[in-house]
């Protein structure tokens, strides 16, 4: 398998010195791996600290800055960043007003940032922790992990990100956190599987003519697979499983995520069927991100994220941002 | 026995773990995330070093930096679960100088209860628990028999190879694989299967360090 590294042992470490050459806006301590804003903590502002593992670029990294996160924490390729990097990146960023984790439900970020949240504790520091899933792929049951934290993560870095630039409380940063997750639901579709720098091959076989309905966003197996269908059946696929959990109406935010491998034309086909399919049910597109938001490395595929809005969710999702994935207003 | 035993059981297990790195990421591929062997490889080479400059010299010790270092290093699951097991052990193991079975066996008890408490599994879910626990179990029930050391091991580590394998047939409830539902069944746990290679070698250090 080709891939454009120095070597598997070194790729989040080099990624990271590329992230630090290209944003002066950033400031990236490459041996611990944290990345923040320049210029440290704002004094009584909340903070916002995310992080998973590394392989999908832009998420967390490319959200740090001015209206979004305040650090990201970069895990191995595929693996939950560990506590040490967590703790580094609360204490860098706190200001005074706590700080807020945003956490993917997956069970190796939810338990490091778990033990990160305990030792900030001891330091003083304030933290409270959302944890998002918004994948219906996977039932929320007492026989699963729970639901898995995927495409919402983006839109609830955005609006708390905005509102915490505002100068809200921590109690309310982690409010409308938990209301955009709430509100929030996504399904993810693989084409092709994606390969690990260090697994060398790829995570698991799809033939040809399949694809995984319900894929996660580490290339773990979805739910069930069927063979390839139109842009057109895919999208209706993605929102009937949606729409089977959430009602779909009113005025939506929606992404349509390329998985690393996608061209940006077929997302643009598929969000176009995306618009046909809620105009249809009698939704409105309000606001929308068509872009690689949330990849799975090399992976060829796409996932569909729908956000019922509010005002003020709309308000704050317009709020400006600056930061080297999103910017706008500023 | 003393802290150069439990130093030899953490080496022998860096080995094993390292030679059976890319078994362990393949039984993740098939049900996770592909890393698993990759993950425990880093941690425990971190672990071989850390004890080798730190030179712990209780076996509470080194099992709580081995634990330390593993939660430091891994990342996923697994580090905060293996890194929990071993601190909860080195901390029952205390200040002694010297282990008794009985004493390992309240150890490996504590590990075992770390790991339920944090990662919420029980047996039959398809995780590390299904094989520590009977292995727990198997050992503390050879010890309350009188069995001999030899005997008591050989029962640790036979009822954790037993359980990682029973774990072939089950449905997962905890972890990525959960999110296969019942396309988890027919692969063995990873973390199951790293256990009994760790159980294993500490079996190995044990016999040899008697």
């Amino acid at each position: 398998m080709k891939k454009v590294i120095n070597s598997p042992d070194t790729v989040v470490a080099d990624a990271l010195a590329g992230v630090a050459a290209a944003h002066p806006s950033l400031a990236v301590d490459i041996e611990n791996k944290v990345i923040t804003r320049a210029g440290g903590p704002q004094a009584g502002k909340v903070g916002l600290v995310s992080g998973g593992g590394s392989g999908h670029e832009p998420l967390h990294g490319g959200f740090v800055g001015y209206g979004m996160l305040d650090a990201a924490c970069p895990g191995e390729v595929f693996t939950s960043p560990v506590p040490d990097q967590m703790l580094a990146a609360t204490k860098a960023v706190d200001g005074g007003a706590g700080v807020l984790h945003i956490v993917k439900n997956y069970t190796g970020d939810v338990l490091n940032f778990q033990m990160a949240a305990e030792l900030a504790g001891d330091e003083g520091i304030e933290v409270v922790a959302v944890v998002t899933n918004d994948d219906v792929a996977v039932q929320d049951s007492l026989y699963t992990a729970g639901r898995r934290g995927t495409g919402a993560t983006v839109f609830v870095e955005k609006i708390a990100g905005a509102l915490a630039e505002e100068g809200a409380g921590l109690d309310k940063v982690a409010a409308v956190a938990r209301e955009v997750n709430e509100r929030s639901r996504s399904l993810g579709v693989a084409l092709t599987s994606c390969v690990v720098p260090a697994a060398g091959k790829p995570t698991f076989d799809l033939a040809d003519s399949e694809i995984e309905m319900g894929i996660g966003i580490h290339g773990e197996p979805g739910r069930s697979r069927v063979p390839l269908a139109p842009a057109s059946d895919l999208a209706a696929a993605a929102l009937d499983a949606i729409g089977a959990d959430m009602p779909l109406s009113d005025d939506l935010l929606v992404m349509v995520n390329g998985m690393g491998g996608t061209p940006l034309l077929e997302l643009y086909v598929l969000f176009n069927e995306v618009r046909k399919y809620l105009e249809g049910h009698g939704a409105r597109i309000a606001r929308n991100l068509v872009g690689n938001y949330i990849t799975s490395l090399e992976m060829q595929g796409f996932s569909v994220t729908v956000c019922r809005l509010t005002d003020t969710l709309t308000r704050l999702w317009d709020a400006p941002v600056d930061t080297p994935a999103l910017r706008w207003g500023r | 026995m003393r802290a150069e035993v439990f130093r030899a059981w953490i080496t022998a297990a860096a080995t094993v773990i390292g030679e059976q790195r890319d078994h362990l990421t393949q039984l993740d591929a098939a049900i996770g995330d592909a890393d698993h062997g990759i993950n425990l490889d880093r941690g425990f080479t971190a672990v071989v070093s850390a004890i080798e400059s730190a030179a712990p010299v209780t076996p509470g010790a080194v099992l709580t930096l081995t634990g330390t270092t593993l939660i430091s290093k891994v990342g996923g699951a697994s580090g905060p679960l293996y890194g929990t097991a071993f601190r909860r052990a080195g901390r029952a193991l205390g200040d002694a100088a010297d282990v008794d079975l009985p004493g390992l066996a309240v150890a490996l008890e504590d590990a075992l209860a770390g790991v339920q408490q944090l990662g919420a599994a029980r047996e039959g879910d398809k995780t590390m628990v299904d094989a520590l626990a009977p292995a727990t179990a198997a050992f503390s029930k050879a010890i309350a028999v009188g069995a001999p050391a030899a005997d008591a091991l050989a029962a640790l580590v036979e009822a954790a190879r037993a359980g990682a394998a029973a774990t072939i047939s089950m449905q997962a409830l905890k972890g990525r694989a959960s999110y296969l539902g019942p396309r988890s069944v027919g692969h063995e746990d990873p973390g199951a299967a790293s256990t009994a290679l760790i159980l294993g070698a500490l079996r190995d250090a044990a016999r040899a360090g008697q």
